[in-house]
């Protein structure tokens, strides 16, 4: 599996993929997408790039390991629940501010960190269950 | 009047408890001078009830209590009568020198914080039993008398034979329990009340109802088990094992006479019925009989006291059972005496046991000049035992004869009865009182010598108040036996026997009685060895039969363990998949809703069936292929094929998904299959596959039949349409799947992605565990375990 | 289409629990992938079947088009699909080192936990 090529595109392809998995998890509360799909798309990106080039470039390139990648994800969905508190509504009450940067209206919500914090967890640990799956392949 | 404060009274009923939290602690700083602080608990709780007995004589009735389930109707509420009074002196009273005993007796013991604790514990569940005024709260005390019953008789588990009698005692009495439970909800159910104060106006409705017999069966078995009544008295003696304070406290003065505390409860609502006025009698009578027959056989001293407690219990049930006023008077006066009497009794033995070392009563002799107080004590206990003035064990007797005399056959019967149980009785009271202490000196294991103050105060103390008793009758009468009685027999009633003998038929009972046991004491010998001629001739008692019955339930589990718990996968999953095909088919074929036959969708186009199709080859692949790529890639193609399907059906997002994770599945599939060394190949004999076609066929079958019938009814889009109206409207997302994901169900979602997670971090671990070498057995096998050392405390 | 997708339904079922049947632990884990295909079929089927207009709300409206799919099936397969594959990697772990430890990928011959012999408990008290 490890060819030249493969090897030589990997990391593009990877990034690419990367890229466009935050992209889906972005537009994913209009249009089809999401926090699953986008963590899913990034998950096997980095799964790529772990045969391509080796777990540890991958290890390297993430810099924290998955499974604290995951941790965060969960806690960061946990909060955005709780942020709900501040504004005197339920727990999981979605809350929508639209702050203005050079110009563009944005559309913030506590929504959009839950749906992060999906993203976060299905990537740590699918790429965890990925990475450590391919690493013990070769010991 | 202050004692009557509620909580005063909650307070009161709550002290051993407390007690119970300290004991330990107290008695690693005091020793077994702790005692001396713990009895103050009950102590205490003496002088609280004492409060009442005014109140009592004036026929007063005190009730309280607080809501504990208001929904239910379901209170902690107690009620305090005549009879609760009594028994409650008697718990507190005999439990203050018990406590004060068992400091002595147990003195030096590593556990003997524990005994305390267990002992105050009791104290509180059997004086819960007797105030309860709630079903629920009288079931629940009267099994944690059980419990802690269990737990005293198996104290010292180091012995198999402790184990065996805790376990019988706790499997008698707690099965006992259960059955008084059901009792308790069949009366109420039949009433609609669940207080015993309330109960008590609603005796003509219990009697009046079809389902009396039920409720009155259950209730006994609950009150026989727990006072053992033949046949269930084999746990009794047997409970032996335990510490005598034990044997003193519970197994004679308290706990046995919870069953006959609830026949005199419910005497006045279950009682006056032909049922009542047999049953009780008979098996009272019964019990009699065996108790003391059973008791003459024994040299042990505690085994004799322990078979004349099932025999005392005996006659206060036939007593109650008989329910006129003198027999009522006479179970009352019988129950107090027995408490004092054989409490003290059971102390002696201890003592004696305690100071020289056996209580065997063919090995003993000559104790009077070395135990001059303990022989004291036993002469006032054996005098009452046996129903000689001046003693309240005498009134108890005439007042007994005086209930039962009369000249019918029936009554005659249990006249005959009761005076050959009591003339046993003497026999037994006076072997215990005098063998031991008169006669020749006989070597025993220590050199005997009185004991301490500790030991001989609670069986002098209970000799003398049954003489006081006695002496003051007027006295014990108004505080005690005439309101005890007239609560039980739902009447005023009033008890005026006194110490000075009357001619009449009880009088000459009386003396056929002594006479009797005058004659059977000097032939002790020869009656014993008679009884254990025919006991050996019988062979079977239900003694055997409790360890044949245990083993038998033994043998059975491991039967049907070993038949519903085969050890193969392979069976539990076609068990379980039959069980699935009929759960899905069995309701459709039982009311005939068979699914209408569908019709060919004539939309259907060519790309959707050549999706489809897809998916049936990569189905058939998956079963066929004949090696693990082939097998791996066709399950991939089976799942791109629902990928496809839910692009081609209006769902993108789940395509996305599927496509994904598909992929990522094949990935991992592929990576952990190149590394075992495995065959996908089936290697199910024909036969096999066949069957294993027919259930998957019969499960897969009625899923496509259910599906087909939900299909079939119209679609009810009450969800789907608040879903469309409110998505962009209030959470401003136009991807409707993605909004409720995040928003309508976010807290689901996050704890689905918490599962995610969850199974990410089991993975690793499981990756990451080293194997040491194959085939190996797991660290954890519990075969393979060092072996912990055996009870590691230190006694 | 309903009837259709119900057959199929019915099959993945049925190939799903004849893999399930099987000793080998490598086929009860192809059976586990193929149930969760099965059941989210079933989900999305009861939740009738329409063709192609996603479930996402156009610009111009506050409620989804006339023909649109049913979105709550469809929230409901999307988190079983992830939760599904993440236990079917557990599984698949799970098997692999059953392998390792006990030599054997045959269910009946994995006996740790329920002895072949398992002796009898001890009648004494």
């Amino acid at each position: 599996m490890r060819t030249l090529i493969f090897r030589s595109i990997a990391p593009f392809l990877t990034s690419l993929m990367v890229l466009f998995s935050i992209f889906v998890l972005l537009r994913g509360h209009n249009e089809p997408g999401g926090g699953f799909i986008g963590g899913l798309i990034a998950a096997s990106a980095l799964a790529i790039y772990g045969i391509a080039c080796g777990v540890a470039a991958v290890r390297r390139a993430i810099h924290f390991h998955p499974m604290a990648i995951s941790a965060v994800g969960l806690f960061m969905a946990a909060l955005a629940g709780v942020l709900s508190v501040f504004a005197g509504v339920p727990y999981m009450t979605g809350l929508w501010i639209y702050p203005s940067l050079f110009g563009v209206e944005l559309a913030l919500s506590s929504v959009l960190v839950f749906d992060v914090g999906v993203y976060l967890v299905v990537v740590g640990a699918i790429s965890s269950i990925a990475l450590g799956l391919e690493e013990g392949d070769r010991d | 009047m202050s004692a009557a404060a509620p909580a005063t009274t909650l307070l009161v009923l709550m002290l051993p408890f407390l007690a119970a939290l300290i004991a330990p602690w107290m008695t690693r700083r005091l020793g077994h001078n702790a005692a001396w602080i713990l009895a103050l608990a009950p102590l205490a709780i003496f002088i609280h009830f004492l409060g009442f007995a005014g109140e009592m004589a004036d026929g007063g009735v005190v009730t309280g209590g607080f809501a504990w389930v208001p929904s239910f109707n379901v209170s902690f509420s107690w009620l305090i009568d005549g009879l609760s009074l009594t028994f409650a002196l008697l718990i507190s009273g005999i439990g203050a020198l018990i406590i004060l005993y068992s400091g002595g007796y147990l003195k030096g013991d590593a556990q003997l914080g524990r005994f305390f604790s267990f002992m105050l514990l009791f104290m509180g569940a059997m004086l819960g039993v007797v105030v309860s005024d709630s079903f629920l709260m009288l079931f629940v005390y009267w099994e944690l008398t059980s419990i802690t019953s269990f737990l005293l008789i198996g104290f010292d588990h180091t012995r198999e034979a402790s184990r065996r009698a805790a376990i019988q005692a706790l499997v008698v009495t707690g099965g006992g329990g259960l059955a008084l439970l059901a009792g308790l909800l069949v009366i109420w159910n039949i009433t609609g009340v669940s207080q015993i104060s309330l109960l008590l106006t609603y005796g003509d409705d219990l009697r009046a109802s079809p389902f009396y017999l039920l409720a009155l069966l259950l209730v006994l078995g609950g009150a026989f088990s727990k006072s053992a009544q033949f046949p269930l008295h084999f746990w009794l003696p047997n409970a032996m094992e335990a510490p005598t304070p034990v044997s003193a406290y519970l197994h004679s003065a308290t706990m046995v006479k919870a069953g006959v505390y609830l026949l005199m409860r419910l005497n006045p609502v279950l009682g006056d019925t032909a049922w009542w006025e047999t049953i009780l009698p008979v098996f009272g009578g019964t019990t009699l009989i065996v108790g003391t027959l059973l008791a003459i056989r024994q040299t042990d001293l505690k085994l004799m006291l322990a078979y004349t407690t099932v025999s005392s219990l005996g006659l206060l049930v036939m007593l109650t059972g008989f329910g006129s006023e003198h027999a009522i008077a006479a179970a009352v006066l019988y129950l107090v005496a027995h408490s004092l009497f054989k409490g003290a009794l059971f102390m002696v033995a201890g003592l004696i046991d305690h100071e020289t070392g056996s209580r065997d009563i063919t090995g003993l002799g000559g104790l009077r000049k070395a135990m001059p107080i303990t022989f004291l004590a036993a002469m006032a206990a054996a005098i009452s035992m046996a129903g000689l003035p001046p003693f309240v064990g005498f009134l108890a007797k005439e007042e007994i004869y005086y209930a039962l005399w009369a000249t019918d056959p029936w009554s005659l019967a249990f006249v005959a009865v009761a005076v050959v149980g009591n003339g046993l009785m003497f026999v037994i009271g006076f072997a215990v009182a005098i063998k031991p202490f008169f006669g020749a000196k006989v070597e025993t294991p220590q050199v005997p010598h009185e004991g301490p103050a500790l030991l001989w105060l609670g069986p002098l103390l209970l000799g003398v108040t049954a003489l006081v008793s006695a002496i003051l009758s007027p006295l014990t009468h108004r505080f005690i036996s005439s309101p005890m009685a007239s609560a039980v027999a739902g009447q005023a009633e009033t008890v005026s026997i006194s110490v000075i003998p009357h001619m009449g038929p009880a009088l000459i009972l009386s003396l056929v009685t002594v006479a009797f046991g005058i004659v059977a004491y000097l032939m002790h010998d020869r009656l014993r060895a008679g009884i254990a001629w025919l006991l050996a001739a019988i062979g079977w008692g239900p003694d055997r039969g409790f360890d044949q019955l245990i083993s038998g339930l033994v043998r059975l589990s491991v039967a049907v363990t070993r038949l519903v718990q085969p050890g193969r996968l392979d069976i539990y999953m076609t068990v379980t998949f039959l069980m699935v095909a009929l759960a899905l088919i069995g309701p459709m074929a039982w009311y005939g809703e068979w699914p209408s036959m569908p019709v060919w969708p004539a939309d259907a186009q060519f790309h959707e069936l050549v999706v489809i199709a897809i998916a049936f080859i990569g189905l058939l692949a998956v079963i066929y292929a004949r090696d693990r790529l082939t097998a791996i890639v066709s399950l991939g193609i089976q799942g791109f094929a629902v990928a496809l399907i839910f692009m081609l059906f209006g769902a993108p997002d789940l395509s996305f998904t599927q496509f994904m994770v598909e992929t990522l599945a094949v990935v991992i599939l592929a990576l952990v299959m190149t590394r075992l060394k495995l065959t996908s190949a089936d290697h199910r004999p024909t036969g096999r596959k066949l069957v294993d076609l027919t259930v998957s066929l019969a499960c897969g079958g009625g899923f496509m039949l259910y599906l087909l019938a939900v299909t079939q009814q119209p679609f009810n889009t009450a969800l789907s349409d608040f879903f469309s109206a409110y998505s962009k409207v209030v959470a401003h997302g136009a991807n409707v799947v993605n909004v409720i994901i995040v928003d309508f169900r976010g807290t689901d979602t996050l704890g689905e992605i918490a599962v995610v997670m969850v199974t990410g971090l089991a993975i690793l671990s499981l990756i990451r565990i080293r194997t040491p070498r194959a085939g190996a057995i797991a660290d954890n096998d519990p075969d393979q375990a060092p072996v912990p050392a055996q009870s590691a405390e230190v006694r | 289409m309903e009837p259709l997708f119900a057959i199929l339904v019915g099959a993945l079922f049925t190939v799903a629990f004849y893999l399930f049947l099987s000793k080998h632990v490598i086929r009860i884990l192809m059976g586990a992938a193929i149930l969760g295909n099965a059941v989210n079929l079933l989900i999305f089927t009861a939740g009738r079947v329409t063709r192609e207009v996603p479930p996402v709300i156009g610009s111009g409206s506050d409620v989804l088009a006339a023909g649109a799919a049913n979105p709550l099936p469809q929230a409901l397969i999307l988190t079983a699909i992830v939760i599904s594959f993440s236990f079917f990697a557990f599984l698949l772990v799970l098997g692999f080192r059953a392998f390792q430890k006990l030599e054997t990928d045959r269910s009946d011959e994995m006996r740790l936990a329920e002895p072949v012999s398992d002796p009898s408990p001890p009648l004494g008290y």
